[in-house]
């Protein structure tokens, strides 16, 4: 007489669980970006002529790859910023106590939840004309005229560095405390000071960090419309603005929908080449 | 002396490393802080410091109906989508969390993908979907959209906090007679109830906030919040949209405040 059937395990649940969500992404995430991508295949906008007229159109105008480079490099430099602004704090958070780690956990984590336009427009108060920087420099005497940092590339830089940090942040903390602390004290008895230590031992240790990081704030400061555009301003162009001028203002739907595939594929190549980096560096830094 | 060479050597490390870290932290704080001070000024400008004090844009905010009207709909709209995101996200993650198959890990990365896909386009996509078949935009299509870009942060909390879970609890209440359903309802449901809660407060959270998938979603009779936000800011420097920054900043600390204490957020986000 068989007891109850012995191999059903009980510690897993059957994927039938994950049928209604699969569904649910199948109708309302496939399906509309597999009809994005159908419509992008149009010469005209009612969508009757097929071709790769919207791709050519985009590939061959200087000012379309302009705002594609712009962004591209924009994201690059956010990413780079948060890295070195990011990483002295996760490195403090694994020196202090428990009741600083709680504190500077939550100075990192509030923006995050902070509502982005209310982050953006505290950026437009500190660098606008009347701003903080232009009222304290014209107070000491160090400037006559306002500066104009509002509307540049070094505004929407440190905008959405600090609107992303702490994306950044929260994987590097995570994988500087999987590091042994015996290594940085061997390391020191053996004779090599702290520079040397964080350079050859604490930074390529944390490297899966490092890299999970730059993919999440690289992918978030490129589509980050709401920044780019309040503190970019008219001037500067980036992808998500010109897919929703395309769409919205001049409803051209196939060639908003072409700017729109090559965008995701622009994102899932970067995304492709810090994956594989990962991968690369998990054999290096032993905390996967 | 080379060990005081090393001392300063240490020293010079530790100075550099702590004076970046400060500053990083003072850069991520600022701004809210900024804003929370300016939104009481008497004046009608957003000049810092205010020329004086004043609760007068709090009590403009008071009468902004047209933010009213935008932030109830923010409100319901993000209820509805983190009610739908908890009920799919909590049953997908028992379902792909033990699982080694391949088909489990293709659906965490079908899950996982509208955290790094650039929203924007799916919106657009969606859009594009309703208006062929023929569904006006409404909350309900808000709700389908914010759900698909919400549901990640509810799937991946989850898996997290049953990737904690003793297999061996479960065994036990097997052996012991339990059936399954009186086990999850018992033993896994209250042990990953934290993770399940943070997951919505954030979800709950990025839809309340959401812009990419509002803009192509909504009309003028499903306002949103934030977009109303950005528009106002567009067109003026509005000290007004300080005022309700001021409200949401404080909401925030709030809601954050009391999710540390229920769920232990802070140390769920960092392992």
């Amino acid at each position: 007489m068989g007891v109850a059937p012995a191999a059903r395990d009980v510690t897993s649940y059957g994927m039938g669980l994950a049928a209604p969500l699969a569904l649910f992404f199948l109708v309302f995430f496939v399906a509309p970006l597999l009809q994005l991508f159908w419509l992008s295949l149009h010469n005209d906008t009612a969508g009757l002529h097929w071709g790769l007229g919207q791709y050519l159109h985009f590939l061959t105008d200087p000012f379309s790859l302009g705002v594609l480079g712009s962004t591209l490099l924009l994201g690059a430099e956010v990413t780079a910023v948060c890295l070195v602004l990011g990483f002295p704090i996760a490195w403090l958070y694994q020196r202090v106590g428990p009741k600083l780690q709680t504190i500077i956990i939550l100075i990192v984590l509030l923006p995050l939840l902070t509502s982005v336009v209310v982050r953006t427009f505290a950026w437009i108060v500190i660098l606008g004309r009347q701003g903080i920087i232009n009222a304290t420099l014209q107070s000491l005497g160090i400037i006559d005229t306002p500066l104009k940092l509002l509307y540049t590339q070094f505004g929407v830089v440190i905008a959405l560095a600090q609107v992303q940090m702490p994306l950044m942040t929260l994987p590097l903390i995570t994988a500087l405390g999987r590091i042994d602390p015996n290594l940085d004290d061997a390391s020191c008895s053996l004779g090599a000071g702290s520079w040397r230590t964080f350079f050859r031992i604490v930074l390529p240790l944390s490297l899966p960090g490092i890299i999970a990081g730059c993919t999440l704030t690289y992918a978030a400061a490129i589509t980050a419309f709401i920044t780019q555009s309040l503190v970019g301003g008219g001037q500067m162009l980036f992808m998500p603005m010109y897919l929703y001028q395309q769409a919205s203002t001049l409803q051209n739907w196939p060639f908003a929908a072409a700017i729109s595939i090559i965008f995701l594929l622009a994102v899932l190549a970067v995304v492709s080449v810090f994956t594989t980096l990962g991968r690369m560096s998990r054999g290096y830094g032993g905390a996967g | 002396m080379s060990g005081r060479k090393r001392t300063l050597e240490a020293i010079s490390f530790e100075l550099v490393m702590t004076v970046i870290a400060v500053i990083a932290l003072v850069i991520i704080i600022a701004p809210s802080l900024v804003v929370l001070i300016v939104s009481f000024t008497s004046g009608f400008s957003l000049r810092f410091p205010p020329p004086g004090y004043s609760l007068r844009w709090y009590v403009e905010l008071w009468n902004a109906w047209q933010l009213h009207f935008a932030a109830k709909n923010s409100l319901i709209v993000a209820l509805w989508a983190t009610g739908l995101s908890v009920g799919l996200g909590v049953a997908a993650a028992l379902a792909i969390s033990r699982s080694r198959a391949l088909s489990a890990r293709l659906l965490d990365s079908l899950f996982m993908s509208p955290l790094v896909l650039p929203a924007l386009a799916f919106g657009l996509a969606a859009l594009m979907l309703f208006s062929l078949v023929g569904l006006p935009v409404s909350p309900l299509t808000l709700v389908i959209g914010h759900t698909v870009v919400c549901v990640p942060y509810v799937v991946r909390n989850t898996v997290a906090a049953l990737a904690q879970l003793e297999p061996t609890l479960l065994e036990s209440s097997a052996v012991l007679g339990a059936s399954r359903l009186y086990t999850f309802r018992r033993i896994v449901l209250p042990l990953i109830r934290p993770g399940i809660i943070a997951g919505a407060f954030i979800a709950f959270m990025s839809s309340f906030d959401n812009v990419p998938v509002s803009l192509f979603l909504r009309d003028a009779a499903t306002d949103m919040l934030p977009i109303r936000m950005w528009q106002d800011l567009e067109g003026k420097l509005d000290v007004t949209i300080a005022a309700l920054s001021g409200v949401l900043i404080i909401a925030t600390v709030a809601l954050v405040a009391i999710m540390e204490r229920v769920t232990g957020l802070s140390r769920r986000l960092t392992n």
